[in-house]
């Protein structure tokens, strides 16, 4: 087997006043897709921000390709490596263009001018959102923005993609295309979710958080009976009694 | 039922400019022309002596701002402006001393009075709407950029561009936090609790907002930010701008050669 990409050895961290979480243990080979699940505030964009270095571990060891991280000049380089997703599209965007939010990431990593603009046309490309270049990041809807902060991070040509709560407030058209777009790529990922479809559709194993620590989930599938309430438009006939009955329609889930 | 207050979009004031109301010709004019000429325009005007030269400057100034937006929105982005100079008008022929144009009772108006009262509403009318057809119908982005290529030190117009882009953020957490007051039946009144809950909201607003700027910081530091920011745009000039930039020549010339008279 070869060497995990992210190993976490018995990682601690607390806010002042609140341990959030101890002895965390975690591996991310090349190639899988984690979800990581766990109740609201048990840590999960915590231990997301903390693989990059935004927080730093009050106990344990962290080691990103192959080499144990410490210092931010060391984390520097896992920054680049490792693409954060944050949950507020509105905290990521803050070029005034869209362009130029694409271009700042190979920009900082010192591509030339071109180069940079090349890759960002090219993400936006393989994204389906050609004609976004010149839009202004503020007035992007909520779908677009989350689509941009994407490939924002895509532009940097990371390894691994560290993704919290991705499809948080999308419609489904917003979100099946996303998902669509995330289950094409090479990278290894963390997905923090509470979206049950979207560890169905993604993740290839599941670990959870609890009472701060870190445990294997099982996925696991099987079949439900059980009915559904659709909400769907149709047009009633004039004079149709009330509480009529409508001719069933197979459930497609 | 009483009225809400409406919130002020002061924001979408700012951001949402007349950039669409601009005729063709001012969009396509470069936005460093339109920056440097709204400048020199307004050197050249406030240095203006003579009623001519003065007039004539204002009637250019109109004339443009009219072919760059309706005279309703004119008249109400100059409204706040115009309140200020009716207040100079009536005070400054009184204030002044001088020939006697005529007396109120024991106040004595004089034509020196006068006269400087109008040509500073001049001056300030003429600037403010070549202000307003040159530059209020430029995208605040835009703007920023052209101050850029303009060699305005790059943190300003950072700082500038970062307050447009956050601007709207702000101003809808403020509009929530109030919706969420409202529907809990908050009404301002003047006594100790629509005081402190003011208070309270401010202080959210600016928690808030220090903590969007460190996340903001770090999903920057994320893609390797390193101190330094960027700016790209295409603003090129073209030969249109050489004789726009001659016309303006022109002009400011003829307001000089008009003040020598």
């Amino acid at each position: 087997m070869t060497a995990p990409l992210l190993e976490l050895d018995g990682i601690g961290f607390g806010y002042p006043g609140r341990r959030v979480f101890e002895r965390v243990d975690f591996r991310l080979g090349a190639g899988e897709r984690v979800a990581l699940v766990g109740s609201n505030g048990a840590g999960k964009s915590t231990l997301l921000r903390l693989m990059v270095g935004l927080h730093r571990p009050s106990a344990g060891r962290l080691i990103a390709f192959g080499c144990p991280r410490e210092s931010e000049a060391d984390f520097q380089e896992v920054r680049r490596r490792a693409g954060l997703l944050f949950q507020d599209p509105d905290d990521q965007l803050f070029c005034p263009s869209v362009l130029e939010d694409l271009a700042f990431g190979p920009l900082n990593l010192g591509k030339p001018h071109d180069e940079a603009l090349a890759i960002a046309h090219a993400t936006l490309a393989t994204l389906g959102l050609e004609g976004f270049a010149d839009r202004i990041t503020h007035r992007l809807s909520g779908g677009e923005k989350r689509l941009v902060s994407l490939a924002a991070v895509l532009t940097m040509q990371p390894e691994v993609l560290l993704l919290d709560e991705p499809t948080n407030g999308l419609d489904e058209a917003t979100e099946e295309r996303l998902v669509a777009h995330l289950a094409s790529l090479p990278q290894a990922m963390v997905l923090v979710t509470h979206d049950r479809h979207l560890v169905e559709r993604l993740a290839t194993r599941a670990v959870m958080m609890h009472d701060g620590t870190l445990r294997d989930a099982v996925l696991h599938r099987h079949p439900h009976t059980h009915s559904h309430l659709h909400i769907h438009v149709h047009p009633h006939a004039q004079g149709a009694p009330e509480g009529h009955e409508h001719g069933a329609v197979e459930d497609q889930d | 039922m009483v009225a809400q207050p409406r919130e002020a979009p002061v924001s979408r004031a700012l951001t949402a400019s007349l950039e669409h109301a601009a005729p063709a010709w001012l969009r396509a004019c470069d936005p460093r022309l339109r920056i440097v000429a709204a400048v020199l325009f307004a050197v050249v005007t406030v240095g203006l002596h003579q009623f001519t030269a003065l007039l004539a400057a204002f009637g250019v100034a109109l004339a443009l701002a009219l072919t760059a937006g309706p005279l309703p929105q004119l008249l109400r982005r100059a409204a706040p402006l115009e309140g200020f100079m009716l207040l100079l008008l009536l005070s400054l022929p009184f204030t002044v001393p001088g020939h006697t144009w005529f007396e109120l009772g024991p106040l004595a108006a004089s034509h020196e009075g006068l006269s400087l009262a109008l040509s500073i509403v001049l001056k300030a009318g003429a600037v403010a709407l070549m202000l307003f057809a040159l530059l209020a119908t430029l995208d605040m982005v835009v703007f920023g950029h052209a101050l850029a290529r303009l060699r305005v030190p790059e943190r300003l117009v950072h700082l500038f561009l970062f307050t447009v882009r956050y601007l709207d953020l702000l101003q809808d957490e403020y509009r929530r936090l109030r919706l969420a007051m409202r529907a809990r039946a908050f009404v301002p009144r003047s006594d100790r609790h629509t005081w402190r809950s003011f208070g309270w909201l401010i202080g959210m607003l600016l928690v808030r907002s220090l903590e969007r700027s460190q996340r903001i910081l770090a999903a920057m530091k994320c893609r390797g930010f390193d101190g330094r920011l960027y700016l790209l745009d295409r603003q090129r000039w073209r030969g249109s701008d050489s004789g726009w930039a001659a016309v303006m020549g022109l002009l400011l010339g003829g307001l000089l050669w008009l003040d020598r008279l």
